[in-house]
């Protein structure tokens, strides 16, 4: 079988077995930027939501400027809330949407008798969501401007920190999504676009969380967004970058991230006993 | 003699009541090509998918290349591939995108190279940059042994290799499994309602009926066994069971 091994990469067999492959990982990233590439209805989708929403709340904020002294004490804040938020319902829906389209194009027999590893895909779709999410609200960012005077990039290196926290955050929820698709079928593809908004009132991305009645003040300190957006709040109306928020927000999404790749891992082996990667997309 | 490519021991697959492979056993040596065959609902796709390790089995073993597919299934997965026109590639990708995605999966070396190769052993080079989707279905199946074909693999499992395709790309398709099993001793397991492909290019038959193998050897000898003029008979006698089985072999009724 030498002529066969001389096609293949050496080592690709056992030896790298073990971890993760960058190759494989690089593949399906190369995959699901080729669909991006060929579709650009898809392109425009990314940054469509964001801009609406940006150029939306950036007008609710000029008026309540003017005729609301908390606003007015931190012109911008609704704004880059918005555009916070949407970091987590792009790095959701990076996650979701793109795992979607495997089901779509009834392909994941094909990816799951090659080596991919269902680490490997998790990883891909990961980095996918980064480079969609980025896209998406970067657009927005930038278009705010000179529309609105008003830079999301001026929070400075505390961005990076909201953003990654968001962007995991919506990470944890996309895999979980994905992970009931992959179990219940394409009936419950509508979750991706609709589980965001049911944690969206308890993030308080546009008020602080001791407005909410105390129960949901006590529901709300396990969302890492909540962290969030108070330490948003915290920059924009004291100057002020609370590590203890960000930090619980860090603890949070690690327990979160980890628990939903679990939650997916633990689909895919049920999916294996039932058949499912067989049938799925029919 | 070499220990076989393919061993299956009580492989037995139920969904709450339903049985739909039952205690199957068999195992395949290297360098042949065995068909896979029965009426629909025989077990067929979910014998293949336990060999793939895309289904789980509820009890039993696959072996491939020595390698428990339960546990170890990562370590042969390389050596492997798959085709099936019931199992779609990206439609929204050109010929030559899904074919690179599919080599770097595989790890394969020169994938260029190894890409045109492919394409212009199955006729698909005018295709490359035309999407998948746009394709017909015969073109669509050429593709996918195209992918299935990437890594040369050792062990290549083949869900209706020649469906959709006019007898012209069948015979090619035929004549590029047989001269690809001479070439690398390579050893091909495929599921066929194509008959006389059966007896043109298979050295073994494995004939499943409701979950269980019911009976297997060569074309010829199974011809000669049930005393019919071509394995499309065999085939009718054991799905329409005509014919039951006894220690001595099928018994017409």
């Amino acid at each position: 079988m030498s002529s066969n091994q001389d096609i293949r990469e050496m080592g690709n067999t056992s030896s790298r077995s073990l971890g993760l492959s960058g190759q494989r990982i690089y593949a399906m990233c190369l995959r699901y930027l080729y669909l991006l590439r060929g579709s650009w209805p898809r392109i425009i989708e990314l940054a469509y939501w964001p801009t609406v929403q940006m150029i939306l709340w950036g007008l609710i904020s000029q008026f309540f400027a003017e005729n609301s002294s908390w606003l007015a004490q931190a012109a911008g804040v609704l704004i880059g809330a918005v555009m916070l938020w949407d970091v987590v319902f792009r790095g959701q829906l990076g996650v979701s949407l793109v795992f979607f389209e495997e089901l779509h194009a009834r392909n994941l027999a094909h990816l799951f008798v090659s080596p991919l590893r269902p680490t490997e895909l998790i990883t891909s779709l990961l980095l996918i969501s980064f480079v969609r999410t980025i896209i998406g609200v970067g657009v927005a960012a930038l278009l705010a401007i000179p529309m609105y005077h008003y830079s999301i990039f001026d929070l400075g290196w505390p961005l990076i920190a909201f953003f990654m926290n968001l962007l995991v955050m919506g990470w944890a929820m996309g895999l979980v999504v994905s992970a009931l698709v992959l179990r219940f079928g394409m009936g419950a593809e509508s979750l991706a676009w609709v589980v965001v908004f049911a944690i969206a009132p308890l993030s308080g991305i546009f008020y602080p969380i001791e407005i909410l009645p105390q129960w949901a003040q006590s529901l709300a300190w396990f969302l890492p967004a909540s962290h969030v957006f108070e330490g948003l709040r915290g920059i924009m109306f004291d100057h002020h970058f609370s590590f203890e928020l960000f930090y619980t927000a860090t603890l949070l999404n690690v327990v979160y991230l980890l628990g939903s790749i679990g939650v997916f891992l633990y689909v895919f082996s049920i999916a294996r006993k039932h058949g499912l990667l067989m049938r799925i997309g029919e | 003699m070499s220990s076989p490519i393919v061993t299956v021991k009580g492989l037995t697959k139920t969904y709450g009541d339903a049985v739909a492979v039952s205690d199957l056993s068999f195992s395949i040596d290297s360098g042949t090509i065995t068909a896979l065959l029965g009426g629909n609902g025989a077990g067929k796709t979910t014998t293949l998918s336990m060999l793939l390790g895309l289904l789980l089995p509820t009890s039993g073993s696959v072996h491939l290349f020595g390698t428990n597919m339960a546990s170890d299934r990562f370590k042969v997965l390389p050596r492997i591939n798959f085709s099936s026109p019931y199992v779609d590639l990206p439609q929204r990708l050109t010929v030559s995108e899904n074919l690179r995605v599919y080599a770097r999966l595989y790890g394969v070396k020169n994938i260029e190279e190894r890409i045109d190769e492919m394409l212009q052993a199955l006729d698909l080079t005018a295709m490359r940059k035309r999407r998948y989707g746009t394709l017909s279905a015969g073109q669509k199946t050429r593709v996918a042994i195209a992918k299935a074909m990437l890594n040369e693999p050792e062990l290549l499992l083949l869900d209706e290799p020649t469906a959709s395709l006019d007898p012209d790309s069948a015979d090619r398709i035929r004549n590029y499994l047989t001269d690809y099993k001479i070439r690398t001793q390579a050893t091909i397991l495929l599921a066929s309602h194509n008959m006389a492909e059966v007896e043109k290019i298979c050295d073994d038959v494995i004939m499943l009926h409701r979950g269980g193998i019911v009976v297997r050897g060569t074309p010829a000898e199974l011809i000669a066994e049930f005393r019919r003029e071509s394995m499309e008979e065999v085939f009718i006698d054991i799905t329409r069971e005509t014919i039951r089985f006894s220690e001595e072999g099928p018994i017409e009724f």
